[in-house]
């Protein structure tokens, strides 16, 4: 177990120095973050104000199009020189490569949503902190969940044709339940007269959906990342 | 797995051909329901449909771990016959869905929660076959993992959905149906999972066929 972490946290500390001399992932990942709230604000503005309802919706969206996008490129990398073959020739556990992969991701996307959810508060009057620990446990749940998936998917499809279509063609279709809970548990949150029984249980589902599909992608990354 | 094949493949086609000629005579014969008239009758297609999907999504998730675990190349012509028919059934329920949604609810599509189920599980296996056909080589392997994703997915789903209110009827109501009601469906349930799986057998036998063509091709080509 010592191992293992060990392990994970070599390869999350290898991203954050490569990303670190680039910044690349980060400015990238963020500027069109940004764009793609600007583009929802444009389409749901109407008469100088935004459509009520839009914020949870758009906030997922933002996320879910950003992380894809981040998704993609943290594994573009590993395909110069080889790299991702070097990863996988190391004696170490194959799982704690993953994991190391995921922290990088699950940190950057971090950022983004910081950000993000900051921009739809402001932009569609979304009273997004009223409940600051249950939007957070939404959040951080979601994004494991859609990046548990997702740094599987991406990592799977490194040697495959045409990944850069693949991955969202993959990626939201099954990822879609974290959609809806994360979508249906922040509109619970920003509702004038909040249920927070059914905000509890959104985030329970999000819970069991991480632990059932973080189990799934540790069993599986090994005999995927095969040749 | 061949030999078997070879020995079901006419037995179970030959079953599905009785089933689908005489369902016709039973479903005709069958009354009309008092609200829905003709109408009704769609359900003896559009349930059966969505039973045979379920069957091979459910073939395709276990074919899926054992080629993934168990590296049997069978599993995995299995899984790709499976998932294609899965597309098959599964459109099959989404295009009589609607029509018997235009006459019961006034409206072609709702978003309830059964119908947005249904329409993301076929998305998922349109995306397994998307990269099964683009992934290029080795692609077989990442497709099984996106197998069992996909079947580990149909709870959440399931779950997540059936909190928002349905307008579809139970799955509940099937096994109270009255007799006259029944006997066509599970007349034409049989139909449609006995051809699933002739389909099935004979999908696979394709697919064997190709690979070992595949490998002769090979071996030509070494000498």
């Amino acid at each position: 177990m010592r191992e293992f972490l060990r392990v994970a946290w070599l390869v999350f500390r290898k991203d954050l120095r490569v990303e670190s001399r680039s910044r690349e992932l980060l400015f990238t990942t963020v500027f069109f973050a940004i764009s793609c709230v600007l583009v929802f604000s444009f389409g749901f503005v109407r008469a100088g104000r935004a459509v009520e309802g839009a914020a949870a919706g758009i906030l997922w969206i933002a996320i879910a199009f950003s992380g894809t996008l981040a998704l993609g490129r943290a594994f573009e990398r590993e395909r110069y020189h080889d790299a991702l073959r070097g990863l996988l020739l190391a004696p170490v556990a194959r799982p704690a490569i993953y994991v190391g992969k995921l922290a990088g991701l699950l940190l950057l996307l971090a950022v983004v949503e910081a950000i993000v959810t900051v921009m739809v508060a402001f932009l569609f009057e979304a009273p997004l902190f009223r409940h600051p620990v249950r939007l957070f446990a939404l959040l951080s749940l979601g994004t494991l969940g859609f990046a548990g998936v997702g740094t599987l998917f991406s990592a799977m499809l490194v040697r495959a044709r045409s990944r850069a279509v693949l991955l969202p063609v993959l990626l939201y279709p099954v990822t879609i339940p974290v959609l809806i809970m994360g979508v249906s548990g922040t509109a619970v949150l920003i509702d004038p007269e909040p249920n927070l029984a059914m905000a509890r249980l959104w985030i329970g589902l999000l819970f069991f959906f991480d632990t059932v599909f973080l189990t799934l992608a540790l069993w599986t990354f090994e005999p995927v990342m095969t040749e | 797995m061949t030999a078997m094949n070879r020995r079901l493949f006419p037995v179970l086609a030959g079953l599905a051909a009785f089933f689908f000629v005489t369902a016709p005579i039973v479903i005709i014969r069958a009354p009309y329901e008092s609200t829905m008239g003709l109408v009704q009758k769609i359900f003896y297609f559009h349930f059966p449909a969505w039973m045979a999907m379920f069957l091979a999504v459910f073939v395709l998730g276990i074919a899926s771990v054992q080629y993934l675990f168990r590296g049997k190349p069978a599993a995995d012509r299995l899984a790709v016959a499976a998932a294609e028919l899965a597309v098959v059934f599964g459109l099959m329920g989404l295009i009589t869905g609607p029509l018997w949604g235009i006459k019961a609810w006034g409206v072609w599509w709702q978003w309830d929660a059964r119908l947005t189920m249904a329409v993301i599980l076929e998305l998922i296996l349109v995306a397994y076959l998307l990269l099964r056909q683009y992934g290029g080589a080795g692609s077989e392997r990442l497709a099984a993992g996106v197998g069992i994703f996909a079947m580990a997915n149909v709870p959440f789903l399931y779950v997540s959905t059936e909190i928002w209110r349905t307008v579809h009827p139970r799955t509940s109501v099937v096994p109270t149906l009255p007799v006259d009601f029944g006997l066509p469906l599970w007349w034409s349930f049989a139909g449609f999972i006995v051809l699933c799986m002739a389909l099935l057998a004979a999908r696979a036998r394709l697919e064997e066929q190709r690979a070992a063509l595949d490998r002769l091709y090979l071996a030509l080509e070494e000498d």
